[in-house]
């Protein structure tokens, strides 16, 4: 129905260009070199009127229809029925009378439920076509208003640039909404979940059993939300990855830079950056396929108990991933630095090796440290690898060969399946994604004042 | 101070010296050490890059074929009626055709036998029955799939016998031979065993744990009951057979022969104990024995991989859903995103005044490019599904959510696109009178539309292997039909399949997430392909 609705919307827009455009040329007789604005500006203006307000009237209808009905149709049950009930239990209410309103009828609906559904199967309709006419009529509106302004001297072009200029901004505005949207949905949801759990049992507490009883009756550890060993779980994966990322990207960044052939680089640095695109649930499997196996096998070899999930396998297979990060960033910055210092280095009579070692890697460190901490904050936000090879149970624990769990692995363990807004449950996982973002921005935004400040030394 | 003795005492160094030979020598090696870290380097990470490759070949290559078996099949027209060919008896049919290629199955061992085929084998040949009416009445051969364990038999995955006892055991019961330990008692290979004859056991007659401890005491460190295995079940009879015999014993250590269990016999014999796969039983290899003696089985290419959807059974489980709704939410992000993303990068580049807004905007997309994939999840589930009241599952707030991360690269690479367009082309449109928005749409855009095309296709490659957003809100959903799907409808997508299948017990769903990995790549692969061959073509130097 509503694709309908854009498509009837869409085409009025479109003929409305050619009745705009024949419009303007009858204007002038035909003499198009009279008119101020070519007519396809004419017929362009139309089309916009006709189109944007009455397909932006559509979306704004929407996303209002489906709340402001649920809540008429909740007024409209026999006074009493919602007395007493939860939120939950409403919005179950609710979904029972929508499905059987849509024909899934489980069980013995009771009578209110089934006129509720009638109802709200009449309003749906009446909803729809009142939407229909009133889109179309905005739309036909938008065709008399912006049609009756064509004339010979009427300043078409410059009114479609305005309307033209004003969806562009309105487009870059999104990248704004979008970090708004992120910004206050985490914040409200973790400020509901603060309200049950006090933020230091949240930040302090050391204990992490987050799958407390959904009904009643569900037998379920306590339910204890101490992220600290959440949070040291992320950060030992995050330090085995840069454990195996940083040499290895730093020293091929090195070679590539200072002693690769021009021709060997083109072949091994698009190689080496096929590892940044490949998917992150790939290296999951990788992980879990073939690395986390060997290190259990090598483990029982040297008489070592590895965990199939440790944390040693997923670190490392999350190195890989970031290895590409590091040698890249590194590259940039080593190649950064001033010719001079390289041929003053040279003229000292310092070897390749020692130019490297004494005057390059000092002058790029801010440039390679910048790069680090980006790839540590990639580190903490990946999410695939560590939820398929990671542990889901919260330990706090140094040991490497033990499987720990990550922010991450529990925001995604905690909203699979089960996304009822009103449990600590489900927020939790909100109060995770807050301080996974509020670190992640603040390890960025560090990262490129330090770029920044380096690159005014030189240039 | 060693390098004032290279001086001489005119000031100048002896080049010549052992001394600065060896320092100059030093130096040099320090230069090839470090050239030499930095080809291990990248000798480490190609190989690890090989060795992810190999590895998803190697399991997925055998999940493009499917193993089948040609069964003739008498289509009995008293068990189909030729006027409603959908309904008529196929398992009955299915059951008689395997009755006759494999005659002399015992009746109670027929149901298991049928388990070699596919779960799917009758409606395979209902949907062929119903396509071809004519076939009622004759005898076809219609290719069946084997059920899982029998393909990754015949693809020679998995072994029809396995080893009875693992490494471990087989090196402790090695450790007790070295130690002469393992010796021939009463035509029994037997351990010969220092036991405390421990009264309170005897009189609890529990010597069970006393023939246990003995064995514990020669691995003090092994914490394992399957140690235990290497007993025979008539092992602690032995102590109350010497009991019986010297009642003097209890209370003191003597030695005593305990029997070794049946696998241990074997090794002990210089031969590799080996048990049956528990996945099968004797009489459906003897049956499938009798379908690789009459060659009736085939690998060929497996079309269900890209035409079926998502199943249960590893041999029917298909991509198609998958790629059917990774599709849906391309689509929807791509026509999201390529107009958003090119609007807003125009304005940015092109018309935004410097103020404080727009770096506000700029710093703002440049931050969203880092922001972590399962935050952009958070914030579909919260905003579209929560506040709007979007469905779940919907292929339409799966590409919302991917077009929002893909936002940031495509604005990016626009503007660079635009950036690279010169001047001179927008003087010399300003200069014959165009407007700043002509000159936008009838020069610059379409000599940057090349870059921006490039930007796109490589955006778009990244939402299509972006999973974990996808996995907040819902989108790996179980699609056994690719009927029906929309964008507001329960979807999958290729990579959150991908997950589902990881998480699958089944031995052949393992094999199947790396071939649909495979395929993942592949559409990577082609699209990267599409961008670089876009900038070859159109690139242009000025």
């Amino acid at each position: 129905m509503i694709g309908y609705v854009l498509l009837v919307l869409l085409v009025l827009a479109v003929v409305s260009y050619f009745l705009g455009r024949r419009r303007a040329v009858s204007a002038v007789e035909g003499r198009e070199q009279d008119l101020h604005s070519r007519p396809s500006y004419h017929g362009a203006f139309v089309a916009a009127w006709v189109g944007l307000p009455s397909i932006l009237f559509v979306l704004v209808w929407l996303l209002f229809q489906g709340s402001v009905i649920d809540n008429l149709l909740l007024a409209s049950l026999p006074a009493g029925t919602t007395d007493g009930l939860t939120a939950g239990q409403t919005s179950l209410l609710l979904s029972e009378i929508k499905s059987v309103a849509a024909g899934n009828i489980f069980g013995e609906p009771s009578a209110t439920v089934l006129e509720a559904a009638e109802r709200y199967n009449r309003w749906q309709t009446i909803a729809r076509w009142s939407m229909f006419a009133a889109a179309v009529s905005i739309a036909l509106m938008g065709l008399a208003l912006a049609g009756g302004r064509i004339s010979r001297d009427f300043r078409a072009r410059h009114g479609a640039e305005r309307i033209m200029s004003g969806l562009m901004i309105a487009c870059s505005l999104i990248a704004m909404l979008t970090t708004l949207g992120i910004v206050l949905s985490l914040l409200i949801e973790a400020l509901r979940f603060f309200d049950r759990v006090s933020p230091i049992e949240f930040f302090f507490g050391l204990n992490w059993e987050p799958q407390i009883p959904i009904r009643e009756g569900q037998v379920t550890a306590g339910g204890a939300f101490g992220a600290i060993p959440v949070f040291a779980g992320t950060l030992l994966i995050a330090l085995i990855a840069m454990l195996v990322a940083t040499p290895i990207g730093l020293y091929s960044a090195i070679y590539l830079t200072e002693y690769a052939h021009p021709r060997i680089r083109a072949v091994i640095k698009p190689i080496l950056e096929l590892l940044a695109g490949i998917p992150t649930v790939v290296y999951g499997f990788f992980a879990v396929l073939t690395v986390a196996p060997a290190m259990r096998q090598f483990g029982e070899m040297i008489g070592m108990p590895i965990a199939p999930n440790s944390a040693l396998a997923a670190g490392a297979v999350m190195g890989i991933m970031i290895i590409p990060f590091i040698s890249s960033l590194s590259d940039d910055a080593i190649a950064a630095v001033p010719r001079a210092m390289r041929d003053g280095s040279y003229a000292m009579g310092a070897t390749k090796g020692e130019t490297i070692t004494k005057v390059l890697l000092p002058a790029a460190l801010p440039g390679i440290m910048g790069g680090v901490l980006l790839a540590v904050s990639r580190a903490i936000g990946e999410t695939m690898i560590v939820v398929m090879a990671a542990g889901i149970i919260a330990t706090l624990t140094a040991n490497p060969l033990k499987p720990v769990t990550t922010v991450t692995v529990q925001i995604v363990t905690l909203l699979i399946g089960d996304t009822e807004f009103d449990n600590p449950k489900t927020l939790a996982a909100f109060a995770l994604g807050l301080v996974l973002f509020l670190v992640t921005l603040a390890l960025n935004v560090l990262a490129l004042h330090i770029v920044r400040k380096y690159r005014e030394q030189y240039e | 101070m060693s390098d004032a003795q290279v001086l001489t005492p005119a000031g100048t160094i002896d080049w010549n010296s052992d001394k600065a030979q060896r320092r100059v020598r030093r130096r040099y090696a320090a230069d090839r050490r470090l050239q030499a870290y930095g080809i291990i380097a990248i000798a480490l990470a190609v190989g690890l890059l090989g060795v992810l490759v190999a590895s998803l070949v190697r399991t997925g290559f055998p999940a493009f074929l499917q193993t089948k078996v040609d069964l003739p099949i008498h289509v009995d027209a008293s068990k189909v009626d030729a006027e409603d060919p959908a309904s008529g008896n196929y398992r009955g049919l299915i059951k008689a055709a395997l009755n006759k290629a494999i005659p002399d199955v015992p009746k109670d061992q027929q149901r298991s036998v049928r388990k070699i085929l596919t779960s799917h084998a009758a409606y395979i040949l209902r949907d062929y029955v119903v396509d071809h009416p004519d076939s009622i009445g004759k005898t076809i051969t219609l290719p069946i799939a084997l059920s899982d364990p029998f393909d990754q038999l015949y693809k020679g995955v998995i072994p029809k016998h396995m080893d009875a006892l693992n490494w471990v055991q087989e090196e402790w019961f090695e450790r007790l031979q070295n130690r002469n330990v393992v010796v021939e008692h009463d035509g029994r290979t037997s351990l010969k065993l220092d036991v405390y004859v421990d009264p309170a056991a005897v009189e609890d007659g529990d010597y069970v744990d006393l023939a246990r401890n003995s064995l514990q005491a020669y691995f003090p460190r092994v914490r394992d009951s399957s140690l235990f295995e290497m007993l025979a079940p008539d092992a602690p009879a032995a102590i109350e057979k010497a009991v019986a015999e010297d009642p003097a014993i209890v209370g003191k250590t003597v030695q005593i022969y305990f029997p070794v269990s049946e696998h241990y016999a074997t090794l002990a014999a210089g031969e590799e104990p080996t048990i049956l796969n528990p996945r099968f039983n004797e009489a459906q290899l003897a049956a499938y024995d009798v379908f690789v003696d009459k060659g009736m089985l085939r690998t060929p290419f497996n079309w269900e991989l890209f035409f079926n959807a998502d199943s249960r059974f590893p041999e029917r489980a298909g991509l198609a859903g998958a790629i059917t709704g990774s599709f849906y939410a391309l689509l929807v992000c791509f026509m999201l995103s390529f107009p958003i993303g090119i609007a807003a990068a125009v304005y940015l580049e092109e018309f935004a005044p410097k103020n404080r807004l727009t770096d506000l905007i700029e710093v703002n997309i440049n931050n969203l490019a880092a922001v972590p994939s399962v935050v952009f999840g958070l914030l579909g589930l919260a905003v579209f599904l929560g506040f709007f009241g979007l469905p779940r599952s919907a292929p339409l707030v799966g590409g919302m959510v991917l077009s929002l991360m893909t936002l940031p690269t495509i604005i990016i690479t626009t503007r660079a696109a635009l950036k690279a367009v010169p001047p001179s082309i927008r003087e010399a449109a300003l200069g014959v009178g165009a407007s700043k928005h002509q000159v936008m749409l009838h020069h610059v855009l379409p000599l940057a539309l090349p870059g921006i095309l490039t930007g796109t296709i490589i955006g778009m490659a990244q939402a299509l292997g972006e999973t974990a957003p996808l996995l907040l809100i819902g989108m790996n959903a179980f699609i056994p039909s690719v009927e029906n799907m929309g964008l507001l409808e329960p979807a999958t997508s290729l990579p959150t399949q991908i997950f589902s299948w990881a998480d699958s017990p089944e031995r052949g769903f393992v094999s199947r997430t790396s071939a649909a990995i495979l395929v993942l790549l592949g559409f990577l692969v082609i699209m990267n392909l599409v961008a670089i061959t876009l900038r070859q073509m159109f690139q242009r130097k000025w």
